[in-house]
């Protein structure tokens, strides 16, 4: 009795701090996502009314959301594996016994992600600029004509998918690797004394231990790319032509352009709603994949 | 907000907290804050040595804002209680801190100011500035859209003056689009700008919300009017279907002549004047808007000065909002920014009378209307523009257009008419 007394006192601040700081706004938000708040609310609250589902019911209807969405999953569907694929090579790459200044590289590859979005971001703005961009220089020395990277409708996308890969993926590489070097040498000694080759130890011994890791990284890195903002904030402003509105930019504008908080709430659960389903499938998956 | 919403006591002793802080490190208490974006941002320091020596009590402390986040850093402010006492608000802003009740009615103090005279002020700006009949701000300075043509094309195809009326304008794109072939264009109205088509159906008779801006009236004939020029602009193959991000870069476009008409603001005055080569700075000019039947109406657009209702320095703030209005300190700020002054006596300046390419404007700002003053006025429009590119896209016809639009501008307003409703006129 008096071990479980006080084992709630010590976890009573860290509850208190959650309950205050976020399970309150978030029933707020819930709350808020019932009304239509809006701007003329903001100015006297007696304009303030509950309207049920109808923000949702909205939301659904209006092809701006869908378009939004549509954006963000291309996002995730292109930005995901790339991002799972640079990161476990990169982690490869680093951990392989032929690699020197190894820990160079970790701290070079892990940079961009301790780095300012808005600094790089400024930085990659030149990078992918149409007339004095490397990346077009780069591009032009192949052959290829001059791309307006942030200005095209569909190459914004891949642009943004670029930067931020290229921002994020220091910090899966260090998870992988730090799965890569608990997986027992014994296992590729024994492995190799059958005659594997290279390919072969990555396919049956280096997959297989890093299988629970990827699934968490995974998991994590949809989660975190569902929520993409701040990239296209500072590099495009959702332009051009919306196509890199994401879900959570398409929120900050109905929140605070447009000051309907109310609509903006419901977005958020629908994010929040979409966000848990995928994740949910994803773990179920996997675990038919392991059952398997 | 949601906190602010939950518990109001709490988020207004921050809020208190903080309008303490700030304060005690402003030090004396003249000092006025004054919000001001992009480019007018950087330079309205330089317009201040000159008041400060007038009025060295008051101490004026300039903010930058950028432009992009200006909407919502002022929303935030209001919601905050965190307001500048001074700030400069693009005209079309001011129906929206209206309804919140964050500004400062001006009306008494213009009406004694002996600098501001509303009687010099281009009507159509002044009346951007009322809401329901009450003053919230003065003009700072005015934007409005007009023509940007090719004298010498225009003249190829056998026209000596730019047009007055929309059938002459029509004979002209006709005419130029014989000359320069199926490859090139006669007019640029970039697809992702919502003021071309905005421009003409303003300069129709019918209003474009009715009933006290409760419903919208696209579906009158005034706006399908404008509708149906519009679109045919394109499907005759005189406009090219294109957004402005689509073409690299207007102004040599203008040059090459793969557009000859090209409805613009004043800020691109001095753009053509910078970026065309000198052989080709005698082809073009600027033309006021024609009309349906005679010269017709432009936005008034641009930005006024305006006083928050929170300012505990109304009495500065009002001082330095005159100042920045007398007509000298408005030349020196067209001098340092190209905007053109919403006042008639600024424009007696020679540098602006005697330039030719203002000539135009200071005619089209004799004739300019404000947009409904509603603070869904910005939706509003970029819904319009939305629907334009489906009708130009072949999706929708012009009545289906206003159909659904009118729809879409009903739903977007139904907060006001329940307000209406309940006797709280917004």
């Amino acid at each position: 009795m008096r071990v479980e007394r006080a084992a709630w006192a010590f976890v009573a601040p860290a509850l208190l701090v959650i309950g205050i700081f976020f399970f309150l706004p978030v029933l707020a938000a819930l709350l808020v996502s019932l009304t239509d708040f809006d701007l003329y609310a903001l100015a006297d609250i007696r304009n303030l009314r509950f309207i049920g589902l109808t923000n949702y019911w909205r939301l659904l209807q209006a092809p701006a959301f869908w378009q939004a969405l549509a954006n963000t999953a291309y996002f995730v569907a292109a930005g995901v594996p790339l991002s799972l694929f640079a990161s476990l090579a990169a982690a490869l790459l680093v951990n392989s016994k032929l690699a020197r200044f190894s820990a160079v590289f970790r701290t070079a590859f892990f940079a961009p992600v301790v780095t300012t979005l808005v600094a790089v971001a400024v930085v990659w703005r030149y990078l992918l600029h149409t007339r004095y961009g490397l990346l077009n220089y780069a591009l032009g020395q192949i052959g290829v004509r001059p791309i307006d990277w942030l200005g095209d409708a569909h190459w914004a996308m891949p642009a943004i998918i670029l930067f931020a890969v290229w921002k994020n993926f220091g910090y899966n590489m260090i998870i992988f690797l730090a799965a890569l070097q608990s997986v027992p040498a014994d296992l590729y000694e024994a492995a190799r004394l059958d005659g594997a080759n290279g390919w072969q130890e990555f396919r049956h011994i280096t997959l297989p231990s890093l299988a629970p890791t990827l699934l968490l990284v995974s998991i994590l890195t949809m989660a975190g790319y569902f929520q993409l903002f701040a990239e296209p904030y500072v590099m495009t402003q959702g332009g051009p032509m919306q196509s890199t509105v994401s879900v959570l930019y398409f929120m900050y504008e109905e929140g605070f352009k447009w000051w309907n908080l109310g609509s903006a709430s419901a977005v958020a659960f629908l994010l929040f709603l979409l966000i848990l389903a995928l994740t949910a499938l994803q773990l179920r998956l996997s675990r038919g994949a392991e059952a398997a | 907000m949601t906190r602010r919403w939950l518990s109001p006591r709490l988020v207004s002793l921050a809020c208190a907290l903080c309008a303490a802080g700030c304060h005690s490190a402003a030090g004396p208490d003249h000092v006025v804050t004054v919000w001001a974006m992009g480019r007018e941002g950087e330079v309205i320091e330089r317009l201040l040595p000159q008041f400060r020596k007038l009025h060295p009590e008051i101490h004026v402390k300039v903010q930058q804002q950028p432009w992009t986040a200006a909407h919502e850093k002022l929303l935030t402010a209001v919601a905050g209680d965190a307001t500048p006492d001074v700030c400069q608000l693009g005209n079309t802003w001011i129906p929206e801190f209206a309804a919140l009740e964050a500004l400062e009615p001006l009306g008494p103090n213009a009406a004694q100011s002996t600098i501001v005279h509303r009687d010099d002020y281009f009507p159509g700006i002044w009346d951007t500035n009322l809401i329901g009949g009450t003053l919230y701000g003065v003009p700072w300075y005015v934007d409005t859209r007009l023509l940007f043509y090719r004298r010498d094309l225009l003249a190829r195809a056998g026209f000596a003056a730019p047009p007055k009326t929309w059938e002459e304008w029509s004979r002209m794109l006709a005419g130029i689009k014989a000359l320069v072939g199926p490859e090139r264009y006669s007019v640029l109205l970039p697809l992702n700008e919502f003021e071309p088509l905005l421009v003409l159906a303003i300069q129709q008779p019918e209003p474009l919300l009715r009933q006290d801006d409760l419903f919208g009236n696209f579906r009158g004939a005034g706006f399908r009017r404008a509708l149906t020029f519009f679109v045919e602009m394109f499907q005759r193959g005189w406009a090219p279907p294109v957004s402005d991000t689509q073409i690299s870069n207007v102004w040599n476009e203008l040059g090459r002549g793969y557009y000859s008409f090209y409805i613009s603001g004043p800020w691109n005055i001095g753009e053509f004047k910078r970026r065309l080569p000198p052989g080709l700075q005698p082809t073009w000019m600027t033309a006021s808007m024609p009309g349906p039947d005679g010269p017709g109406a432009s936005l008034a657009g641009g930005s006024s000065l305006v006083i928050f209702r929170r300012s505990r320095h109304k009495a500065d703030a009002w001082r330095l909002l005159e100042y920045l209005s007398s007509p000298d300190v408005q030349r020196q700020f067209y001098e340092l920014t190209g905007d053109l002054p919403p006042r008639r006596a600024s424009w007696r300046d020679p540098r602006l009378a005697e330039n030719p390419y203002a000539r135009a404007f200071l005619e089209q700002l004799e004739r300019v209307k404000p947009t409904p003053k509603v603070p869904e006025w910005e939706r509003i429009v970029t819904q319009m523009r939305l629907v334009a590119e489906r009708v130009v896209d072949g999706k929708l016809s012009v009545d289906q257009a206003a159909q659904e639009l009118d729809q879409t501008v009903d739903a977007i307003l139904e907060k006001r008419r329940w307000l209406a409703d309940r006797g709280a006129a917004p």
